[in-house]
């Protein structure tokens, strides 16, 4: 198997305002030294506790962001911005509002430069991919969470990037759709056979899905370890959650997150004010 | 009265008379009913009141006298070439404040360097009152149509321009996010989405636009203009004409509601995908 993506001393740090309204600014580490590669075809999950740096790194990947320091490579050559070879997947869904499911699965397919009738074909197929036939026409505000992502999974599936990235997508749902839209994931991803880098802080959904999860550190976000995932059997979904090996694994990843929670907890104890206007630098810079 | 009552209520009841047909009749006829009844209420105290002698008729004319004074106008042609003189004004106003304040904002939303640039004359020039400026267009550009429509203009772009800018600034950055992960370029990321998600904040400035040109429209035609309602009321008031003055300001009002009106169904239109609790 070929390497996909290669994290190569990846350092991204953010200029903050000081804390208790100190107007020299600061810099924040948000990630250090990340170094791993991604195999092509693979579908690797990364966890973290909440602010370790998850949706720094895929913004990186997706071309949205630099790095401060390091590179990042896919298929051997740097990212220069983002452009169709990668799909993101965002955990507010991220639809267009005025746009139904069609219209939403078309933007993307648009973009690409594909045109009239098998741009129609394509969403249609896509639609169906995802099981929503029927909801062609919806706005997003006529679908629930649960189809808005299948929605958001479809869009980016369209226009047939190489690599999918997924920010927690899945962690708004309530369990049951959630274990649905899991198992249609892998279906999707044997059948498509798309790299996918999958973010969530959900052990049991790591372990459910990733070939290898790669636990991350807080504070600075580092790659704390990376748990190769040999199990099998994964299509039959109950033998998978219930086998004695995935308890095993849940429960090594569980502990090697324990600290890291624990340690992200103590800091945002430490520094609330801080961390409060970092939420709001946060929404600041994103605008533009 | 009963003439009255009749005319004030047909456009409404017919409507809804229409409506209650095809839906079930009986909640209907109950919302009909609550709808009107303020509405006729006011218009019998209107009649009655003049009429027990508790005001002046001189001032207040009883609802009917009104209506015949406004049959008046219109059949002898003279509403509608005052009608006509207010809505050319206004219209006019609105659209060139629409053509020139909606692409003013979008670029001013757009380009941030531009925007710090221009924000504090903005604000100065906006809480400035349209109507404080009259004199000084009065006196720069005459006591012609231009100053008249060059007020309303500036009136309605205060609205429009401001909720444009409003409106592209606050584009939801995930979905700024989400274009660019597509490999937008900025002029299709500004097309493509700064435009369509700003469209509803947009309408919302060109709706208080409509409301505006027409509140400085009156104001600016009852200062030397030889036509328009404006110039109507203000006349009919002046050589104590209260019946044809009350007939000026019903057919304002009716403009008024005309016109908002329009609005709000072409905002509906637009901005259908927004449409989440209500229905
Ligand atoms: N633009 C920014 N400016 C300053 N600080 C930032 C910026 N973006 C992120 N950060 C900080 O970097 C850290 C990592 O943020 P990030 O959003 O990547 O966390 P995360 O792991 O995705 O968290 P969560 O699980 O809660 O989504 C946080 O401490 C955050 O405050
Ligand atoms: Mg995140």
């Amino acid at each position: 198997m070929t390497t996909k993506i290669s994290f190569q001393h990846v350092n991204k740090t953010f200029k903050v305002k000081g804390n208790a309204g100190r107007s020299e600014a600061t810099e924040f580490t948000a990630l250090r030294d990340i170094n791993f590669d991604v195999k092509t075809g693979e579908f690797m999950v990364i966890v973290g506790p909440s602010g370790c740096g998850k949706s720094t790194l895929l913004d990186l990947l997706g071309g949205l962001t630099k790095p401060t320091s390091g590179s990042i490579l896919i298929d051997g050559k740097p990212i220069k911005g983002p452009a169709l070879d990668r799909g993101i997947v965002f955990q507010q869904y991220a639809l267009f509002p005025w746009k139904t499911a069609r219209g939403n699965i078309e933007f993307g397919l648009e973009a690409k430069g594909i045109r009239g009738k098998e741009r129609a074909e394509r969403a249609r197929e896509f639609l169906s991919l995802v099981g929503l036939d029927g909801f062609a026409d919806r706005y997003p505000h006529e679908l629930s969470g649960g189809m808005k992502q299948r929605v958001a999974i479809a869009r980016s599936l369209a226009y047939d990037p190489d690599i999918l990235l997924m920010d927690e997508p899945f962690a708004a749902l309530d369990a049951q759709t959630r274990e649905t839209l899991q198992s249609e994931l892998l279906k999707i991803w044997e059948k498509t056979k798309k790299t996918i880098v999958f973010i969530t802080h959900g052990i049991d959904e790591a372990v459910y899905l990733g070939q290898r999860v790669a636990v991350m550190t807080s504070r600075p976000g580092r790659i704390k370890e990376i748990i190769d995932i040999p199990l099998s059997a994964r299509n039959g979904e109950e033998d998978l959650r219930s086998d004695p090996e995935f308890g095993r694994l849940r429960h090594e990843i569980w502990s090697l997150l324990r600290d890291e929670v624990q340690r992200a907890q103590a800091y945002e104890i430490q520094d609330k004010a801080g961390h409060a206007q970092n939420a709001s630098n946060k929404n600041k810079s994103g605008v533009l | 009265m009963a003439t009255a009552e009749k005319s004030v209520s047909l456009p409404i009841g017919s409507a809804q008379r229409r409506s209650s047909a095809i839906a079930a009749p009986l909640g209907i006829a109950g919302k009909v009913l609550k709808r009107t009844i303020a509405i006729l209420a006011l218009a019998a105290t209107w009649e009655v009141v003049p009429r027990a002698g508790l005001v002046e008729t001189a001032f207040l004319p009883p609802l009917s006298e009104v209506l015949q004074a406004w049959w008046g106008l219109l059949t002898s042609g003279e509403l509608w070439t005052h009608t006509e003189a207010s809505l050319i004004r206004s219209l006019a106003g609105f659209g060139i404040a629409i053509a020139a304040a909606i692409p003013l904002g979008l670029l001013i939303g757009w380009y941030k360097g531009l925007s710090e640039l221009l924000t504090p004359v903005l604000e100065l020039f906006r809480n400035t009152a349209a109507l404080a400026l009259l004199p000084v267009f009065t006196l720069i550009l005459g006591i012609g149509e231009t100053s008249k429509i060059t007020l309303i203009v500036y009136a309605c772009s205060w609205p429009i321009l401001l909720n444009t800018i409003s409106g592209v600034k606050n584009v939801d950055p995930l979905l700024i996010k989400s274009a660019k992960s597509m490999g937008l370029s900025p002029l299709k990321l500004f097309i493509k989405v700064i435009l369509p998600a700003a469209v509803p904040t947009i309408f919302t400035g060109v709706r208080l636009a409509g409301a505006g040109s027409i509140l400085v429209l009156i104001a600016a035609e009852m200062v030397g203009a030889k036509a328009g309602l404006g110039y109507l009321i203000n006349y009919a008031q002046f050589n104590f004409q209260a019946p044809e003055m009350y007939a000026g300001i019903i057919s304002i009002s009716l403009i008024g509601l005309l016109f908002n009106q329009g609005l709000v169904t072409l905002e509906k239109r637009f901005t259908a995908w927004k449409q989440t609790q209500s229905q």
